[in-house]
């Protein structure tokens, strides 16, 4: 699988996502700046965590409407899988290639915790390295990761299965205090309606190190070799 | 040259020149300097920048070792971990701007200890953060504590470098004036340090990063001054920061790294352009011409004054190797970054300013640096508190006592605010925040221990015991994780240096300091002094705040605190003798503060430690923890609350008041859980390292011969409520 990481100015977690993958697939991923007029061929589109043009105006918003962009959706509308964490997720939202937007979480401060996500979909390129309904721990590290939507985006997501991640307790039962950022639904991703691109908040890419707490997130990495190969 | 008719002592008293300080410059000169140079002589010989009070007392702590490649004296201090990598790292205070504006000052106090690091080519691998608040009942300490805490989130989390640990403690003394001390540690190759020597008389002068503006103008006059009634009028004196400009400046900067384009670096930080100019030349024994119409300003009709006394943020001066401007260009325009020429090194050793064709300023660099006041201030020593004796203290329900003591401001759980700054981006974060180090991993095994500590209310008792104190607990620190210390960074945090009490505190600290870093072989190798710590007559406690860094060879041997396994016996290692002269149990539970802090042996303090790392590193010790604030008692509950398991504990001692035994802050102490306790005592015994079997570690409660049990889970809620209880009161 090769996969292409596009790093913005501002992108800061391009590192940790690079060094998920590398696990993954044993090679290097290509970093794409964010300037380039074209993607080089790829198996997989990476939006890395970070602050994107500062995240000034809106999380997300400017990295939108950056040239680079507009290859990527090119890409996606022609099946190439495209992942957002995080930040990559604001972008997602703000591009309008997934639905709804993030706003600011409820405590109005920046998150950084292990927490805990319930697997709602596993039969997806993203998810199928998982059980379904298994739980993992994994960490976030976000201010604005409040997930809204409107009521029938919110029906047709829960009715055709888009939503990937939940927020949850250790125990897999769903709670409003585990849903620690207020996200409708307790979303913690979500997936467009081919099920090839998918945004989500948390960062697996930093569960994928026995040294660093924890290995729950590399099933989504070796999944999605698995499932691209 | 005019502009000098204007210009005399009283205006010269207004920038925080005394007297005889503007007769010297008028001497150097040998003319009344014009406004903008006496802007230049206020700024280089303000306390901030010229360290005229302390300078005599730093020069006598150890600043070398065989590990040390570049002490004091630069932006960092730089230190050798092997493989052709060296730790670059520094401290410093951003006190009186975050006082001021709790968001901004903080902020842009990580943003200068960032440039600080990555000047010298070393790219930011860790934040941390040592906070001083006023007293939690002071109605300005939420608004403080919150506002601090979001600007080093903001700006931190914004660069994409980790904050992995600090200090946070509430003293009715930082009322006034609190304390935010920021420290960066960098990691870079021993072949690719860049430092600020200016070279080669026509070298260009470069400027990149941020524009100029009006921002901070006198913030280094500033944080020169007690504060009086008005500090809430000096907020144009504070910064504003951009952490994306940083970030951007960060990737532009070791980008040019990479090749040799760069001959000199220097961050613009506490007074701007004139420090960097001045700087650079000073360290080359040159001149350097400036042209101020090609500075990149933000805003029209800037005069020389103001350009060169402007704090705004994210700006680098660089003395390029000359043919290498274009390609130097190339990459800060593709980080979008302002690249400007805009002047020379000159051999005139003069720094020359122009500005719409004509000089604005001429100064020989020469004596503006090495002439700049030193005072030897007037000092005392304060007599030293009598010790108390243990037994004239009431005995008391120890686990109630304990639960008092970890639900109070010093001991309640800080995951409110560590958990508002990003500590696991970049991806190495081995040991996260709360424990007695961070770890961050730098190699495959490799890892560096991270931790910052003071212990003021020694301080103020007994400053040479507090500072010594407050190295032996840094050392202690990085030791408990299995680290080897490498070496110190310190932020010297007082009040007026010109009131010979606190002067004596300071000179006190710094023996300490000495004595303990000789002891231990744990060098000084950058640092920072904060003075004027002070408002309407009211000084903080001495707070000298020690940063170590320390080595892992192997992380797989390294250890944290949570207790882990049912049935693993607890060793005390160290002697105990029941010292609570300053403990936080006399504080907290007798309502007293008396009495000397205890003494720091540290030929036994080394003994134990080393003989603790040895332990850890031979893979013996399956946690480890450091005893400090609050005893034993409390080292146990931190154990026990950070791994979810309970401790029973055997009989104490007859020949010490129980809660002497508990509480009792003696140095040199350690906590360990082993598997195997009998080997552990016969190796100490070996050594001569007094240990000592207290427990073992198994159920869900903390239980005490005699005196009951407490449920490790309650107490950790307990623990957990109190800050975000105290934040969520309006």
């Amino acid at each position: 699988m090769k996969a292409a990481v596009v790093i913005f100015p501002g992108s800061n977690r391009e590192r940790d996502v690079c060094a998920a993958l590398y696990r993954a697939t044993g090679h290097e991923p290509v970093q794409v700046w964010h300037r380039d007029s074209t993607l080089p061929p790829a198996d997989l589109i990476v939006l890395p965590g970070g602050f994107a043009y500062g995240d000034y105006l809106r999380c997300g918003a400017m990295a939108a409407h950056s040239p680079l962009m507009r290859e990527v959706r090119a890409q996606a509308d022609r099946g190439t899988p495209v992942l957002g964490i995080c930040n990559g997720f604001q972008i997602l939202t703000e591009a309008g290639m997934l639905p709804g937007a993030l706003l600011p979480n409820r405590s109005l401060r920046f998150t950084c915790r292990d927490i805990h996500l319930r697997v709602e979909n596993n039969q997806t390129i993203f998810t199928c390295g998982y059980d379904a309904g298994q739980t993992i721990g994994v960490p976030v590290a976000h201010h604005d990761g409040n997930y809204t939507a409107d009521p029938d985006t919110l029906d047709r997501l829960e009715g055709e299965e888009l939503i990937a991640f939940r927020y949850c307790g250790a125990d897999g039962a769903l709670s409003d205090e585990e849903n620690f950022n207020g996200s409708a639904h307790a979303i913690a991703g979500i997936l467009n309606n081919s099920r090839t691109v998918l945004g989500l908040m948390p960062h697996p890419e930093n569960a994928t190190d026995p040294l660093l707490g924890g290995t729950d997130g590399q099933a989504l990495f070796t999944g999605l070799v698995g499932a691209l190969k | 040259m005019n502009g000098g008719s204007n210009v005399n002592p009283v205006l010269a008293a207004g920038h925080g020149l005394i007297e005889e300080e503007f007769e010297r410059a008028v001497a150097i000169l040998g003319r009344t300097p014009n406004l903008t140079e006496l802007g230049i002589f206020s700024v280089m010989w303000s306390e901030h920048c010229s360290y005229k009070s302390s300078k005599i007392w730093l020069r006598t702590l150890p600043t070398s070792g065989p590990r040390v490649i570049c002490g004091p004296g630069e932006n960092a201090g730089v230190v050798d971990i092997g493989d052709g990598d060296a730790v670059v790292f520094k401290i410093e205070s951003h006190n009186h701007p975050s006082f001021i504006e709790p968001y901004q000052g903080a902020a842009t106090g990580v943003g200068g200890i960032l440039r600080d690091v990555f000047t010298m080519g070393a790219r930011p691998i860790a934040i941390l953060d040592s906070l001083r608040f006023g007293s939690p009942n002071h109605p300005r300490t939420r608004h403080l504590l919150a506002g601090v805490v979001a600007g080093i989130g903001g700006y931190g989390n914004c660069v994409g470098v980790p904050t992995v640990g600090g200090e946070c403690e509430f003293d009715s003394s930082y009322d006034g004036n609190i304390l935010v001390n920021a420290m960066c540690v960098g990691l870079a190759r021993t072949d690719r340090i860049f430092y600020s020597t200016a070279a080669g008389p026509g070298n260009p002068v470069v400027y990149v990063g941020a524009k100029t503006g009006r921002d901070g103008i006198h913030g280094a006059t500033m944080a020169s001054a007690e504060f009086g009634a008005d500090a809430s009028e000096r907020r144009p004196t504070v910064q504003v920061g951009d952490p994306f400009t940083e970030k951007l400046l960060i990737e532009a900067c070791l980008e040019l790294m990479q090749g040799d384009a760069i001959v000199a670096i220097q961050d613009m930080g506490a007074a701007g352009l004139t420090s960097s100019s001045v700087e650079m030349a000073g360290k080359g024994g040159l001149g350097i011409e400036l042209d101020l119409d090609q500075v990149p300003l933000r805003e029209t009709g800037m005069t020389a004054y103001e350009i060169m006394l402007s704090e705004s943020q994210e700006r680098m001066l660089m003395v390029l190797r000359p043919g290498s401007e274009t390609e130097a260009r190339r990459i800060f325009e593709k980080w979008e970054l302002d690249f400007a020429v805009i002047g020379h090194v000159t051999d005139t050793g003069h720094l020359v300013l122009r500005i719409n064709g004509a000089v604005a300023a001429d100064i020989p660099v020469g004596p503006l640096v090495t002439e700049a006041p030193v005072y030897e201030r007037p000092w005392r020593h304060a007599d030293p508190e009598p010790e108390i004796d243990p037994a004239a203290i009431p005995d008391r329900d120890p686990l109630h006592s304990l639960e008092r003591l970890v639900t109070s401001a010093a001991l309640a759980s800080k995951r409110w605010i560590w958990e508002q700054y990003d500590h696991l981006v970049m991806g190495n974060t081995v040991n996260r925040p709360g424990g007695d180090a961070a770890v961050i991993r730098v190699g495959e095994y490799k890892a560096l221990a991270l931790a910052t500590d003071c212990t003021p209310r020694y301080c103020r008792a007994d400053p040479m015991r507090g500072g010594a104190q407050a190295v032996a607990e840094s050392w202690r620190n990085l030791t408990a994780v299995g680290a080897e210390p490498l070496a110190l960074t310190d932020n010297m945090n007082f009040g007026n240096p010109e009131r010979p009490e606190i002067m004596g505190q300071f000179v006190g600290a710094v023996e300490g300091i000495r004595d303990a870093c000789l002891a231990l072989d744990y060098p000084v190798v950058s640092g920072n002094v904060s003075l004027y710590n002070q408002t309407r007559g009211n000084a903080i406690q001495p707070t000298p705040v020690i940063g170590g860094v320390g080595l892992i060879a192997d992380l797989r041997r390294a250890t944290d605190l949570a207790l882990k396994q049912d049935g693993d016996a607890l060793i005390l290692i160290g002697q105990t003798q029941g010292h609570l002269g300053c403990s936080l149990y006399l504080r907290e539970i007798e309502g007293r503060e008396a009495g000397r802090p205890p003494l720091v042996d540290l030929v036994g303090e080394r003994r134990n430690g080393d003989f603790v790392r040895g332990q850890i590193r031979a893979g013996h010790a399956v946690a480890c923890h450091d005893l400090a604030d609050g005893g034993l008692l409390v080292a146990i509950a931190e154990m026990a609350m950070a791994g979810g398991r309970g401790v029973v504990l055997d009989p104490l001692p007859a020949d010490l008041p129980r809660h002497a035994w508990l509480f009792g802050e003696d140095q040199g102490r350690y906590l360990i859980e082993t598997a195997d306790p009998a080997v552990m005592l016969v190796a100490a015994q070996a050594q001569g390292v007094p240990a000592r079997l207290i427990g073992v570690v198994g159920g869900v409660a903390l239980t005490l011969p005699d005196a009951g049990a407490i449920s490790v889970n309650a107490l950790k809620a307990a623990n957990e409520a109190w800050l975000p209880g105290y934040m969520a009161q309006a």
